[in-house]
């Protein structure tokens, strides 16, 4: 996300003139807390990763303002909340992503297992194989659908032997949903797949490696509901072996595949709970407001 | 959530739905009042016309929980509505099912009122249907006005008059059992006086079950069967 889109996003100045004034009292008073707290169990016992006081800067910009949260083992975790609320840039920060920003500035803590991810010794390549990341758009590398699927395995010494990396490729596009229609085709480009193939061999890409969380940025966005309802039914699948956190404009989306959902507002992690509390009886106001289609 | 709102969407069209829905509950709700309230009535005044009236505009109860099911399903299927929207819908396709059968007991009602409109001047029994009427009629009365104003205490308080009917309908079988044993010539018209203080029995608890959906669409609390 670009400086100017999230300092038009954190202004209040486009408001939509639908909110109800309800709803901007509140966020009038969510801009002017300087501490605030999480309703809901966003702290939990059996945690896979751990996020505490994190806050995120663009430049001068602040982009998360002190989140705390725990994301639990193999669990499905959405993060919703309207644009600009810096769902996207939280999931960043979980494998380090945001490095990659160059006026970007993390601080706080993120542990995953106890061991902290922002650690200057810690091999960032290594990390974001074992928090793997599947984006909005399919991009698949410029070469085979083997050779994509193997790549990362190759690249990480994940397989000793041809019969190895065989199995292994065999085995991610399977858990992926693509074996049926891809092994007939392994040596053809990667781009010439439908666009819902091409995620899930984007989704193949990223297990190959066998990472322990996958984050999804809105992964579904560029797909049509056929191709969504794949993906939809591959991350339930998936969680029985993997911690899956994932943006979703799709509120639908969120009640239909996670466990635990979070809502973000300018930047404020304001409640999070299982889904189904969330999308019959939300705590908070703002939670309230955006899921029933007040403003978003 | 302290105040419920149904607006602000930003669909405009999807409040309306919702608005719409909600006004033709609040319609239903009053012409089951008035059924009720006509079916007692007729009882007291032997007006078996009044009560033919009752038995009549039954159908029309019918048409209006039809009617309102499927503009619930509708809006579900068309917006997908979340949580308060949704437990609007859902408390509403509840509330209308209880209120047809309110109709329908007011309908029966009218039947044994047209039956006992035929006897020669027996009133044993009247007090006590005059009794349980009222406390009925006031606590349907309550619980649309507190569905109107989305006001879970008071739906609460009229959730609690139940208690107080349960009891005069026990007091009330008491009294027409000595009835029947002082004359038994009467227990024709006592057996008739019975089924209308069972069917206004009845009543009282399906405004019970509304109660418990104010309270749910408010609240989000589920309170059935605490």
């Amino acid at each position: 996300m670009s400086n100017s889109k999230l300092s038009q996003s954190i202004s209040t100045d486009g408001a939509d003139p639908k909110i109800s004034e309800q709803v901007l009292d509140v966020e009038k008073d969510l801009l002017s807390m300087e501490s605030y707290s999480t309703i809901g169990n966003n702290l939990v016992e059996d945690a896979k990763m751990s996020v505490r006081n994190v806050n995120v800067f663009y430049g001068d910009k602040q982009a998360i303002f002190d989140v705390h949260m725990d994301i639990k083992k193999n669990e499905v975790i959405a993060m919703i909340g309207p644009s600009g609320c810096g769902k996207s840039t939280f999931l960043r920060t979980l494998n380090r992503m945001n490095d990659t920003i160059d006026s970007c500035v993390v601080s706080g803590e993120v542990t995953m297992d106890g061991e902290n991810l922002y650690d200057p010794k810690l091999d960032v390549v290594e990390l974001r194989a074992r928090v793997g990341m599947v984006f909005q758009k399919p991009n698949p590398f410029p070469k085979s659908i083997f050779e994509n699927v193997a790549y990362g395995p190759r690249l990480h010494g994940l397989a000793d032997s041809k019969v190895d990396l065989d199995e292994l490729v065999e085995n991610s596009l399977k858990k992926a949903g693509l074996w049926e229609e891809a092994k007939d085709r392994l040596h053809q480009p990667g781009t010439g797949l439908s666009g819902g193939q091409q995620q899930r061999l984007c989704i193949a890409r990223a297990i190959a490696v066998e990472p322990e969380v996958i984050l999804m940025d809105e992964p579904c966005s560029a797909l049509d509901p056929i191709a969504t309802a794949r993906i939809e039914e591959l991350i339930e699948e998936l969680s029985q072996n993997f911690t899956i956190a994932i943006v979703t404009h799709s509120m639908q989306q969120a009640a239909r595949v996670s466990h635990r959902t979070a809502y973000f507002h300018l930047g404020k992690l304001i409640e999070v709970n299982p889904t189904e509390t969330v999308f019959t009886m939300p705590e908070h106001k703002l939670t309230e407001a955006y899921i029933t289609g007040r403003f978003g | 959530m302290t105040e419920l709102s149904f607006e602000n969407h930003i669909m405009t069209q999807f409040d309306e739905e919702l608005e719409e829905i909600r006004t033709r509950l609040m319609e239903m709700g009053g012409k089951v009042e008035q059924q009720l309230k006509n079916a007692i009535l007729s009882i007291h005044e032997g007006d078996s016309k009044l009560a033919k009236d009752v038995i009549d505009q039954e159908k029309f109860i019918d048409q209006m929980e039809k009617d309102l099911d499927d503009s619930c399903i509708l809006v579900i299927a068309r917006r997908q509505p979340a949580a308060s929207d949704l437990r609007l819908v859902m408390a509403v396709t509840k509330a209308v099912n209880d209120l047809e059968r309110i109709g329908d007991e007011a309908k029966k009602i009218a039947n044994h009122s047209i039956i006992l409109s035929g006897e020669d001047n027996k009133k044993s029994g009247y007090p006590e249907v005059r009794h349980i009427g009222a406390s009925v009629s006031k606590m349907l009365s309550d619980a649309l006005t507190a569905f109107a104003r989305f006001d879970a205490e008071a739906a609460m308080k009229t959730f609690n008059q139940d208690v107080q009917i349960d009891l005069e309908y026990k007091t009330a079988l008491r009294e027409l059992m000595t009835y029947m044993m002082e004359d038994p010539k009467s227990i024709t018209h006592v057996i008739n006086i019975l089924w209308v203080v069972r069917s206004l029995e009845r009543i009282g608890d399906h405004t019970k079950n509304l109660c418990e959906q104010i309270v749910f669409v408010v609240q989000g609390k589920d309170i059935r069967h605490d």
